[in-house]
């Protein structure tokens, strides 16, 4: 289990919960927090579940593989370093704290 | 304050619903669905589910707690019977609901083999539902044998589940060649080599006969006449968008619900998305099956049941995941009369689909780059030059900028 914090591109801040195992991209689905579109619903297939990760997390996270390198190439206004897309971000205890940010928009 | 009630809980139910609260929609809201389960993700059903590699839970689209604290009305496992225009209510069982406005989403069915060829007997599956997934999941054995009838995505995706649990596959397509009503000969001579060389047997150019058996399937016979000793069926040949509520309550079908532009069907207080619907597009009508599809059409219906009236511009794109390689394709190819080839890295290759000068759509392997520029060219009805798609040198970013 581990604690998530995701702000959405307005500010509103929503701390939730998620079990080990899951996907960042699933604690958002799963706690109705809005800005992760999530349309291939995990497939790493669409790029529209793409956060900012908060700076101090940035390497703490699992590495990017080239696919979801490529894809988030053209998502929304990515960020060299800081975006991901959560899809392909499994939750552990190690992440507990997490704070990702969500752009204006997924695509 | 409006009452809307809507009949299909798949994907495009429930995005809709997603939308019309996002929106601010306050009235009640009614979703009704004939599985008994909740909204949930067809997708995985043929790939990580049916592999096992994803849990039951993970396939719901939202947690049941959702449509509770969202204030939809899940009425799941049951059917509605008919449509009553005048009165402007639904019949499910001996209830009756009321609705200011409708919308259906009721998606489309998998087609069947005939009885009279003993598509009828147990061991024969399709890939629809979960449902239809649960039945087949436990005849996934080592050494079983699976023949799949249809050379197509799902059972494409049933051959490479199949060979990685290690069953021995058979793939039967009456066509000439797999993927044909799809895509090119050269995507079709990719996935033909992946599968050969995961051991899947892909026999061409032959249909089904007949199916032998007594109390369950055991055999089969081909259209050459040969026969083979099998466990069991999985038949992937396409499928039927759901229609006949909709035909039986008077509304006008064509290769689907008629929708106008915006959504709405013949009747203005009834409205539809998803695979069930034919809608227009670049002068002609359209029927879609896909899951970008359903999520698109459903959210700028839910707009538009609140007024927007913003035309539906569908941008068609897919994918699918067979053993390591992930297909993406944007755009639809239909007309095309050439394929450039783009060989990425060792593991990635892309086909673009050309009418004339036009770029009309992309199947990218393991390429994530050419198919997300592919779609944005044809979104953006942009057609670079052919020969420098085809260059190995190219920077496809570049080609955003022409």
């Amino acid at each position: 289990m581990a604690k998530i914090t995701y702000i959405e591109f307005g500010g509103v801040e929503h701390v939730v919960d998620v079990p080990n195992g899951q996907t960042v991209m699933e604690g958002a689905r799963d706690n109705g927090i809005p800005g992760i579109d999530a349309e291939c619903g995990g497939a790493c297939a669409c790029s529209t579940c793409h956060v900012y990760v908060d700076s101090a997390w940035v390497d703490k996270l699992p590495a990017k593989e080239g696919m979801e390198e490529d894809m988030l190439d053209f998502a929304f206004e990515p960020d060299p370093v800081r975006s991901r897309l959560t899809c392909q971000v499994k939750v552990s205890e190690l992440l507990d704290g997490l704070i990702v940010q969500m752009p204006e928009r997924q695509i | 304050m409006t009452d809307i009630v809507i009949i299909g809980a798949g994907q495009a139910g429930a995005s809709l619903a997603i939308k019309l609260r996002a929106l601010g929609h306050e009235g009640k809201l009614t979703l009704i669905g004939e599985e008994s389960s909740p909204p949930y993700q067809r997708p995985p059903l043929s790939k990580g589910f049916l592999l096992g590699e994803m849990e039951l839970d993970r396939l719901y689209l939202r947690p049941l707690s959702f449509w509770e604290e969202q204030g939809v009305t899940l009425q799941i496992g049951e059917q509605v019977s008919s449509i009553e225009r005048t009165a402007k209510t639904v019949r499910v069982g001996d209830k009756t609901i009321p609705y200011d406005q409708l919308a259906l989403t009721m998606g489309s069915q998998p087609r069947c083999l005939p009885e009279s060829i003993g598509g009828g007997l147990p061991g024969v599956y399709t890939v629809r539902t979960l449902a239809d997934v649960e039945t087949m999941k436990p005849e996934f054995h080592r050494g079983r044998h699976m023949l799949i009838v249809g050379g197509g995505y799902i059972g494409l995706e049933a051959a490479a589940v199949g060979a990685k649990l290690g069953l021995k596959v058979t793939l039967i397509e009456m066509a000439p060649r797999i993927l044909q009503r799809v895509a090119a000969s050269e995507t079709s001579d990719y996935f033909r080599k992946i599968h050969t060389d995961h051991g899947v047997q892909i026999i061409e150019n032959t249909g089904l006969a007949r199916l032998s058996g007594d109390t369950r399937v055991t055999g089969a016979v081909l259209s050459d006449g040969s026969e083979i000793d099998v466990d069991f069926i999985v038949v992937g040949v396409g499928i039927a968008p759901l229609t006949l509520l909709a035909e039986e309550a008077g509304l006008v079908i064509e290769n689907g619900i008629h929708t106008d532009e915006l959504g709405r069907t013949s009747d203005p207080n009834i409205w539809a998305a998803g695979d069930c619907t034919s809608f227009p597009h670049r002068g002609g009508r359209l029927r879609l099956e896909s899951v970008g599809h359903a999520i698109d059409q459903a959210e700028t219906v839910a707009q538009n049941m609140l007024g927007a009236m913003v035309p539906y511009c569908a941008k068609p794109w897919f994918w699918s995941d067979q053993y390591d390689v992930k297909l993406q394709i944007a755009g639809l190819n239909t007309g095309y009369d050439r394929v450039i080839t783009r060989k990425g890295d060792s593991e990635s290759i892309s086909f673009w689909y050309y009418k004339g000068d036009t770029l009309l759509a992309v199947d990218a392997m393991n390429d994530a780059r050419a198919y997300m520029i592919g779609k944005r060219l044809i979104e953006a009805d942009k057609s670079p030059d052919p020969a420098i798609i085809a260059e190995l040198g190219t920077d496809l970013r570049m080609l955003l900028k022409i």
